[in-house]
């Protein structure tokens, strides 16, 4: 009996903070694109050589988890296979988040521009599906 | 030491290719932020205290690249990767490699 409580307990939580984190997220992540859109981030490998620049790695990362509902949902349509839409958006904010993280590193140093941009995702194990986004490229630097 | 995604650099040329070199390490999560996480990760959202481990390994994995770089008397790593796999529950291993090379201006 307890456990079913805690169960309700913990779907329930998931479900409201759940939906809550990621609304507040999207929101966050739309104001800092409009913001950080004068950045150029490209996944060609063969930055300008005429003009001379210096380069440094930029590197961003973040762990996100997905919630517990829906982790619960996710491991009830694996059962039956198809299109797991709970965890899209977990995807997709990792990797405009850290994107995004780039680009304020990039910005930091002054650059508008950054090449051979690449993403990393891995799974991190625990009981709510929970991955790590990396985002890394060469940021191109006016040289002084 | 130039560490860089690109595989050449703008305004230099290479001299000397001196080989792959790599950097790498494992961490584990202590127990205490691991509870932490576990307990955030119930509503969803950024696990700020993973995302600065992984930071932290992957500043250390640099490192260590940069380390055996300037052993073999190498200025610049072209073409750096990074790669993370979990190796067991709770640890994970990231590992960073590039392609050491001696570069000078170019006239």
């Amino acid at each position: 009996m307890t456990d079913a409580i805690l169960f309700a307990v913990l779907l329930l939580s998931g479900f409201g903070f759940g939906q809550l984190n990621e609304r507040r997220h999207y929101r966050s992540i739309k104001e800092r694109e409009v913001q950080f859109q004068s950045i150029v981030t490209v996944a060609s490998r063969h930055p300008p050589a005429d003009e001379h620049y210096d380069q440094q790695l930029v590197v961003g990362s973040v762990v996100v988890a997905s919630d517990y509902f829906k982790s619960f949902v996710a491991s009830l349509v694996n059962i039956f296979g198809g299109r797991v839409r709970t965890f899209e958006p977990l995807l997709d904010r990792g990797r405009r988040e850290a994107l995004l993280r780039v680009k304020e590193q990039a910005k930091a140093l002054d650059s508008s521009m950054v090449f051979n941009v690449k993403y990393e995702t891995s799974r991190i194990g625990g009981a709510v599906t929970t991955i790590e986004v990396l985002a890394y490229g060469s940021a191109l630097l006016p040289k002084q | 030491m130039i560490v860089t995604s690109l595989e050449y650099l703008p305004g230099k040329t290479v001299e000397r290719h001196l080989g792959l070199v790599q950097g790498s390490s494992v961490r584990s999560k202590h127990a205490g932020r691991d509870i932490m996480a576990g307990l955030k990760s119930i509503f969803g959202g950024e696990l700020v205290g993973y995302t600065e481990l992984l930071q932290e390994s992957r500043e250390e994995a640099v490192q260590r690249l940069i380390e055996q770089a300037r052993s073999i008397d190498a200025n610049a790593i072209l073409n750096v990767r990074f790669s993370t796999s979990s190796i067991a529950s709770g640890a994970a291993e990231i590992f960073v490699y590039g392609a050491a090379v001696k570069v000078a201006d170019q006239r």
